[in-house]
């Protein structure tokens, strides 16, 4: 894995960088287009939101720009180097090192403390224990939920099971941070909450947001707002300049 | 890598506490039952083999009559005679030692004691044949023999009910009207393998029992003990040569005699123990099949919530390599656990009953290995196989399953 080359300065300036990216899927008759065509650049230290009706593609886009998924065509830079053609372990090292997940179902494992989940990705990092416990704690701080450390998933309310969710995504300081639909299982008083905290960690740590969503409420947090529509990028514009 | 998969295993293991107690709980009642079952069986095998091979290695039994096994009823047949004894070892080659037996139940007195028994008249050679050995004296001499003297060598079993703790050599007891006295004391047997006690047994000569027991010249038994054992065969073809010759059978007449030697009594008593260890084993082989169904459901039961773990760990940042090897170590420790747990359930048990039983125990290293790897192997089968599926699977899928 050559992990380091990420750390290259990037050409242009650009965190990432779609560059006419298909995704298709299944065969023959049955072949689904899920991405037409995208290009897209997205900047260190922006708060984006991924927009659209359902089956625009956003989720793809938002798969393959969390190297959980390869293009079927075209580019992927991530600052600067070509991930389109890395392995599966690869695209494994580099979300390791560079990038953090929030999810709309939350995905803490079960039975497990909100300490042992927050400290997960360390562990595949192999930090030691008291390193592990230290950065564990103080992402359970920044999120609000230092005392919350011993309870299991099944004992935390919706809103703290995400907060604990962005807890162990940050917790390994990532260039990054991806959320698919973070508030879509949450009541409007808990998303606001969420959103919030999603807009200190941009702002207050300079961590690049990146959240697919479709309330339009939600959006309205991100500096950037892109709109697909059939797999394609049909507006791309910043909060506040009206296009 | 390693140590971070192992600490990582531990980890599920103790926050699925009730699972991976299933999974041990189903290791542990297939490994403990096949291997209890197992070890038994072969030490009740043993027991009965043990005894047969006490009655003397290389034993050919002589009888009247044609049918077998115990309670034999030879009504018709006529007996054997002490001379038939001599013939056989004057005439048939390869032979160690021939001891005429003849039997009869008396009441034997001693002091204030009595006791019903069997007294057996044989020869000197009956010791050599039935492979008793003296705790104490001596045999009776071929002068007493011939002279029919009032002598005995008793067993443990008499020695206890008669005399207690007294030393019994030199006294006399009383069979029925006539004073013996102990000349020997047997070393004990024990139980025989079908239940009887062996050590139950007092030996007087031959011409001793005949003249003032039985009052006749008859021999009920003629054992014979081989040289080796290679030569039973061609030993058994010349007895009954022999026999129906001085029994003068005619040519298309049956034997009125028969001719056993120990392999088939041997084989007539192990067979049903063989038999019974045989349908044992099948019993306590379907409890490990469905401690290894146990095992195999709560596996596939969890399937999706691991499918789920699995999938989060993948989009975190896991190689499928780490997360294969997690799930390896959580299912080797676990069946493993379960194994070495059956291992020593089962050894306590099996020495426990043997006691009860009064069957040896014997260890069996190879039934303990193949009970605990076929658990073991369903253990692993079934907890890492559905985790490398899951493994294979592309985060986002495995995020997915339902």
């Amino acid at each position: 894995m050559n992990a380091t080359s990420a750390h290259a300065a990037p050409e242009n300036g650009a965190l990432i960088e779609l560059r006419d990216a298909t995704k298709t899927y299944g065969q023959g008759p049955a072949t689904f287009l899920a991405l037409r065509g995208v290009n897209l650049r997205i900047d260190a230290g922006e708060f984006v939101a991924i927009m659209g009706p359902s089956g625009s593609g956003k989720s793809t886009a938002m798969n393959i720009l969390g190297c959980l998924d390869n293009p079927t065509s075209g580019a992927y830079l991530f600052r600067g180097m070509h991930v389109e053609n890395l392995t599966r372990n690869q695209r494994a090292l580099l979300r390791r090192y560079y990038l953090g997940f929030v999810f709309q179902g939350f995905n803490l494992l079960a039975r497990t403390t909100a300490l042992e989940n927050v400290e997960l990705p360390l562990v595949y990092r192999g930090e030691p224990r008291a390193a592990r416990h230290a950065k564990a704690r103080a992402a359970l701080d920044a999120v609000g939920l230092r005392q919350w450390e011993h309870h299991t998933p099944a004992e935390l309310s919706g809103g703290q099971q995400q907060r604990v969710a962005i807890a162990r995504a940050i917790v390994t300081d990532p260039t990054i941070l991806l959320a698919d639909e973070p508030t879509g299982n949450l009541d409007s008083q808990r998303s606001h909450e969420i959103m919030d905290l999603l807009a200190a960690l941009n702002r207050d740590r300079g961590i690049t947001v990146l959240m697919v969503t479709h309330e339009p409420d939600m959006a309205r947090y991100a500096k950037r707002v892109i709109h697909f529509v059939d797999g394609r990028v049909d507006s791309d514009h910043h909060n506040g300049e009206h296009s | 890598m390693f140590w971070s998969s192992v600490l990582l295993a531990l980890r599920a293991i103790r926050r699925n506490l009730l699972r991976s107690f299933l999974t041990i709980l189903g290791i542990v009642i297939g490994v403990g039952a096949v291997i209890t079952m197992v070890t038994l069986g072969n030490g009740a095998t043993r027991a009965v083999s043990d005894q047969i091979s006490s009655l003397g290695s290389n034993l050919i039994m002589v009888r009247p009559g044609q049918r077998l096994g115990p309670g034999r009823d030879s009504a018709g047949a006529p007996r054997f005679k002490a001379s038939d004894a001599e013939a056989i070892a004057a005439q048939i080659g390869s032979i160690h030692a021939v001891a005429p037996v003849a039997n009869k139940g008396v009441t034997v007195v001693y002091a204030a004691r009595n006791w019903a028994t069997t007294v057996t008249g044989s020869t000197d050679a009956y010791f050599t044949v039935g492979n008793w050995r003296l705790a104490d004296g001596r045999i009776f001499t071929k002068a007493e023999q011939r002279a029919g003297k009032a002598v005995c060598v008793i067993g443990a079993t008499v020695r206890k009910e008669l005399f207690g703790d007294r030393p019994p050599l030199g006294d006399e007891l009383r069979i029925k009207n006539f004073a013996c006295e102990v000349i020997g004391l047997l070393q004990s047997k024990g139980q025989s393998a079908m239940g009887m006690d062996q050590d139950d047994i007092i030996v007087i000569p031959l011409r001793t029992l005949q003249r003032r027991l039985t009052g006749n010249q008859d021999v009920n038994t003629l054992m014979v003990s081989a040289q080796d054992s290679g030569d039973t065969d061609r030993i058994m073809a010349d007895l009954r040569l022999l026999m129906r010759e001085r029994r003068k059978i005619v040519a298309n007449e049956d034997d009125n005699f028969s001719i056993l030697d120990t392999r088939q009594i041997a084989e007539a008593m192990t067979g049903t123990t063989k038999v019974l260890t045989l349908l044992l084993g099948a019993v306590a082989a379907v409890s490990l099949l469905v401690g290894g169904i146990g095992i195999m459901n709560i596996m596939l039961v969890s399937v999706t919530e691991r499918t789920r773990e699995i999938g989060i760990r993948l989009a975190i940042g896991a190689l499928e390599r780490e997360v294969l090897l997690q799930f390896l170590i959580e299912a080797v420790a676990l069946s493993s656990l379960g194994g070495v747990v059956g291992i020593t359930l089962a050894t306590l048990a099996s020495i426990g009953l043997a006691k009860v039983m009064q069957v040896p125990y014997i260890f069996d290293p190879g039934i303990n290995l193949l009970s605990f790897l076929f658990s073991a192997a369903i253990g692993v089968i079934f907890g890492y196989f559905p985790a490398r599926r899951a493994a294979r699977l592309d985060p986002i899928d495995a995020l997915r399953h339902e």
